[in-house]
């Protein structure tokens, strides 16, 4: 039981519907193409806009990718799955129904770990998505609107709706079952995985108990939260609104609510006392899909190394801390950098230190992809080795780095072209110490008649000194020790 | 005990999305009482433990390549359409959300 | 009339240059002019379209490239296939001047074979009638009898061919909408195997059931379009992955050895005219002297296929017509919100028999009801495919009438429509299974009206059904 259970005496109980678009070149069941910003009504054709007489075909690589969901989920396939018409009318629907899939979906009874704990997944099915409606008129706001506008490029794309069972705790629970299914998605390849484009996109089903209570309490649907900040946000604002009810002795309505993330709220969409009559039967357009032993055995082979599993394998190898593995990959295209910097003979934990810091901080501010960056994997192993052989201070790498960052070139390059390579000659080094001593006498002797606070100060102004005469790439251990071999003390 | 009512005609008209006139209502309420009772005959049957035909085919996994084939074009599209706006459908204000 | 009625001969002398096609499309045109302002076949003559068509046939055979088995062969369409550009309106208001902007599949097949589409035909609104007389645009008359209905749905196409207008037509059949027009106007019709022909392009009325069938005056004419036609196609994911049925090689095979079934539960019913049972006996005595062993056969779950139909085809019927919502394409009542606009579209738009399954089929699909409803009528479903399986155990191909009656008054049966649905009784059964069936004209009532002779036989059984027709259709003559 979560820490809020046992603070409130009230138990959260959450279920999560996650949609995904599948990344394939065409729609679930034509040949039109499954692109994000196209002209509106551009993508469109007899099959997914719904014409009379047309029919659909399913496509062969959204089921590739529905069995791949599966299998990362650590779901069953049944022998056979059949498609379903889901019947309702909204004008985004070209047919006023939407083929889905209902007692029979293709992937059932699976689970993802989330920190350390196994969250339940009932089934994830596959369906096609709706068109697109502009409301006009009255800011936006569909219940304001003069009139609204259809857009039926996204009508027919193919989507895979995978439900949790009501296994989580909390919204932080929430956001990371979210997080970690959202990088196991784009892992194995089957989604851009992006909310701000709606190719993820979360609904919650969220309820109280009396803590220890085994009968779930009413539950709610929460919609219209946009980004893992907004789904925290949103579950906390309901769990505490549920509570409140709770305790004054009210009853929470089994409705639909809607996140208003401007105004911090979810309000009243429409009562779902009685849920709405589908009419759920067989697509008799469509048959079954019966994927064979031949297709599961395909699918199997040519999963990738799943998020969970390299992190796992990075700790291991490479003596990480867990924290660190999942900041690294969770940034796409991270992982696999610091891996061939790491194959082009840098340690480990110097790349993994690099990457996550100020490469990390860097994509961060840039917003460039991994693959955009123009210093290679095998570059970052030359910085990384030049610091470790002396030729460069930490603080000058950074320099070297931001350089090689703006513009395409090696860090050697850069240490030449700028001269910057640090110094490390003892002869030359010693020299120079030996001229800066001689030139500060007093200070040499009130080092060697003071205390420990005083001889820390005086050190601290002879390696100034040094560091000005050198312009700073003096090595700064090994003036250190020449400098105390020196002073004497 | 009637196997339709006006009351279930009512709501049924709701879900399918047709204005009927309560004169269509009351004649659509006998035709249909009598449609379903000679259809009911059905239960005179023993259809324990035999499975649904949603086909008559034994057809199964009917796929095809994840291949692009030209769209429409949106004018011949539009040119159909009861009314549309920069380059969209356009429809009456939507009261509510999808259910 | 000197137009020659055999499809085959036309092409035949088309291809031959003999005769050109636009010459043979005039022809067609001008027996249209005459007769079809009192028949009322046709919603759209295709005139300019087919006269082009013509003249690229023309100028194919001019070339010595061969146009194909149809070539330069009047065709007439069902008004419920979409043909890109040519106004589709399934018979109804609520697609009044919709030009889809694609054809369907069959369509283009007849084309690339030297086919000339004609015009598009009348029919029960969205296919569900049995006499034409659903149409929003005004029925269609029988042309052996203009004061009796054509049958239905597909009344224009049979009308059509039946009066000389096109030697060929495709309609589409359900529950019997090919082949109970078929037998009222004295054509030969023919319901292939479910997936023979691709549906694609063919605007869904119950999407389990429906199939597009060939109308013509013999059943060779009918073998040579079924070949054009059938065959597997890509769009469609309901179509059987074979081409088409090789029928005309084997078409003058005989009978000989093989075992015919007539069905008691159909021919022997109350509901079926004494003479029509009678032109059934008669086709079995004549097959035997052809050499084949005829008998009587039990298939009991018929009995309940009208039922059951009445349950499933209503049901996916509403689901299909679900898009006629005033939004893309079609009429539209505006209202003060797109829900309002829905409703008050499809109620003007839709006329009171589509209402009636509409309401039904939602109905039977509701919450509480699926299972007593649509899920039992499912489960007959599978009661009629195995007792049909049992009778094709010890017989090639089954018998039976195609309609209870000869062709009825215009009006006669609009009153009640239980009455109309019954018209189906006799080929429901074998459009539940899946199975493949057909009418060849045999003889006539006493009041000098078709009667139909129904041929059944097993799934992708057209080869062997095929050559039971042609039997019967030599002993017609």
């Amino acid at each position: 039981m979560s820490t809020t259970a046992t603070a409130t005496g009230w138990e959260t109980v959450v279920g999560l519907e996650v949609h995904c678009e599948l990344a394939t070149v065409t729609k679930l069941f034509c040949g039109c193409a499954n692109t994000f910003g196209a002209e509106p009504n551009t993508n469109i054709c007899p099959v997914c806009l719904g014409l009379p007489g047309s029919l659909p075909v399913l496509n062969e690589r959204a089921v590739e990718f529905a069995l791949r969901v599966g299998e990362a989920l650590h779901c069953d396939v049944p022998e056979r799955s059949i498609f379903a018409r889901k019947n309702y009318f909204y004008p985004d629907m070209p047919k006023d129904y939407q083929i889905s899939q209902y007692d029979t979906p293709i992937c059932v009874d699976g689970w993802l770990e989330v920190d350390g704990t196994r969250v339940g997944i009932e089934r994830a099915h596959m369906e096609e998505d709706t068109g697109k409606t502009l409301h006009v008129g009255g800011g936006g706001r569909i219940h304001e609107a003069d009139h609204s506008l259809v857009d039926y490029n996204r009508a027919g794309l193919p989507l895979m709706e995978i439900v949790s069972r009501p296994d989580i705790r909390d919204a932080e629970q929430a956001r990371a079952y979210v997080s970690e299914l959202r990088g196991l998605l784009e892992a194995i390849g089957v989604s851009d995985v992006k909310m701000e484009e709606g190719s993820l996109r979360v609904d919650a089903n969220v309820s109280l108990r009396p803590a220890g209570a085994e009968e779930f309490g009413t539950k709610v649907e929460v919609k219209n939260m946009n980004s893992l900040r907004s789904l925290g946000h949103a579950l906390d604002y309901e769990v505490t609104r549920q509570r409140e009810l709770l305790e004054a002795g009210e009853r929470i309505a089994q409705e639909t609510r809607h996140w208003d993330e401007d105004g911090g709220v979810t309000s009243s969409l429409r009562s779902k006392e009685e849920a709405f009559d589908y009419r759920y039967f067989p697509e008799p357009d469509l048959v079954p899909v019966a994927p064979d032993a031949e297709m599961r055995a395909r699918v199997q082979s040519s999963m990738p190394e799943l998020p969970a599993a390299r992190r796992a394998r990075l700790v291991a190898d490479w003596g990480i801390a867990e924290q660190d593995a999942r900041v690294l990959l969770s940034t796409p295209g991270l992982g696999e950098y610091a891996e061939a910097a790491v194959a082009a003979g840098a340690a480990p934990k110097d790349v993994v230190n690099w990457c996550t810091g100020d490469l990390l901080g860097y994509l961060n501010e840039s917003g460039l992809a991994v693959g955009a960056l123009p210093l290679a994997p095998d570059g970052l192993a030359e910085l990384i080795e030049l610091v470790a052989d002396g030729t460069l201070s930490r603080p000058l790498a950074k320099d070297v780095l931001a350089e090689c960052l703006l513009e395409p070139k090696r860090p050697r390059e850069v240490v030449d072209e700028r001269g910057i390579a640090q110094v490390s000659d003892e002869g030359e080094l010693g020299d120079l110490l030996d001229g800066i001593l001689a030139a500060h006498p007093e200070d040499v002797a009130e080092y060697r008649a003071g205390d420990e606070k005083a001889r820390k100060k005086k050190n601290g102004f002879f390696m100034g000194e040094a560091m000005k005469a050198t312009k700073g790439s003096g090595n700064p251990q090994l003036l250190a020790r020449l400098l105390k071999e020196r002073l004497g003390g | 005990m009637p196997r339709i009512t006006r009351a279930d005609v009512e709501q049924v008209a709701v879900l399918a999305r047709l204005a009927l006139t309560p004169e269509e209502m009351d004649q659509l309420t006998d035709d249909l009482e009598s449609i379903l009772e000679h259809a009911a005959q059905v239960e005179a049957l023993d259809t324990d433990g035999v499975p649904p035909t949603a086909h008559p085919l034994p057809l199964a996994n009917v796929l095809r390549p994840d291949e692009l084939r030209p769209s429409l074009d949106r004018d011949e599209v539009l040119g159909q359409a009861p009314a549309a706006e920069d380059g969209r459908f356009r429809v009456p204000p939507i009261l509510g959300e999808a259910p | 009339m000197t137009v020659a009625a055999s499809a085959t001969e036309l092409a035949a002398a088309v291809r031959a240059g003999e005769r050109s096609a636009r010459e043979v499309v005039d022809e067609h045109l001008a027996v249209i002019d005459a007769r079809d302002p009192e028949l009322h076949a046709f919603l759209h003559v295709m005139a300019d379209e087919a006269r082009a068509q013509a003249d690229e046939v023309d100028a194919a055979v001019r070339d010595g490239r061969d146009p194909g088995p149809l070539a330069g062969v009047p065709v007439a369409l069902k008004d419920v296939l979409c043909t890109r550009g040519i106004p589709t309106t399934c018979g109804s208001r609520i697609l009044e001047g919709w030009r889809p902007p694609y054809t369907a599949t069959v369509v283009d097949r007849v084309r690339a074979a030297g086919g000339i589409a004609i015009g598009k035909t009348n029919l029960d609104e969205f296919a569900m009638g049995s006499s034409t007389e659903n149409s929003a645009y005004g029925p269609t008359r029988n042309p052996r009898d203009p004061s009796r209905v054509p049958g239905g749905s597909s009344g224009g196409s049979a009308a059509a061919v039946g009066a000389g207008m096109a030697p060929l037509a495709l309609g589409t059949d359900t529950g019997g909408s090919v082949r109970q027009p078929a037998a009222f106007c004295g054509v030969v019709g023919v319901k292939p195997t479910y997936g023979r022909v691709s549906r694609y392009g063919l605007v869904a009325f119950a999407s389990s059931l429906d199939q597009v069938g060939p109308f013509a005056n013999t059943v060779a004419d009918a073998a040579v379009l079924l070949e054009v036609i059938g065959g597997h196609d890509v769009m469609d994911s309901t179509s059987v992955r074979q081409p088409a049925p090789a029928l005309l090689s084997q078409l003058d095979d005989g009978v000989d050895g093989l075992r015919v079934g007539i069905v008691e539960e159909l021919t022997d019913a109350d509901g079926i005219d004494n003479e029509v049972a009678a032109a059934i006996d008669d086709a079995g005595r004549a097959l035997e002297k052809a050499g084949a062993t005829v008998d009587r056969v039990s298939v009991p779950a018929t009995t309940y296929g009208l039922s059951a139909y009445y349950l499933i085809a209503p049901a996916e019927a509403s689901s299909n017509l679900a898009r006629y919502d005033g939004v893309r394409y079609g009429l539209r009542i505006d209202g003060r919100d797109t829900a309002t606009m829905n409703a008050e579209t499809r109620d003007a738009g839709f006329g009171p028999e589509v209402k009636r399954r509409i309401i039904l089929g939602t109905y039977a699909l509701s919450a509480g009801y699926y299972d007593a409803y649509y899920g039992t009528a499912q489960r007959v479903r599978t009661l009629i495919i195995r007792d049909f399986e049992r009778a094709y155990g010890s017989f090639d191909v089954l018998l039976s009438p195609t309609a209870p009656s000869t062709a009825f008054a215009l009006d006669a049966k609009t009153a009640n429509p239980l009455e109309m649905y019954l018209s189906d009784v006799c080929t429901i059964p074998s459009s539940l299974a899946g199975h493949a069936a057909m009418n060849v004209p045999f003889g006539a009532g006493a009041d000098g009206l078709p009667i139909g002779v129904q041929v059944l036989a097993p799934s992708l059984g057209e080869p062997v059904m095929f050559r039971v027709a042609q039997a019967i259709e030599a002993a017609a003559q």
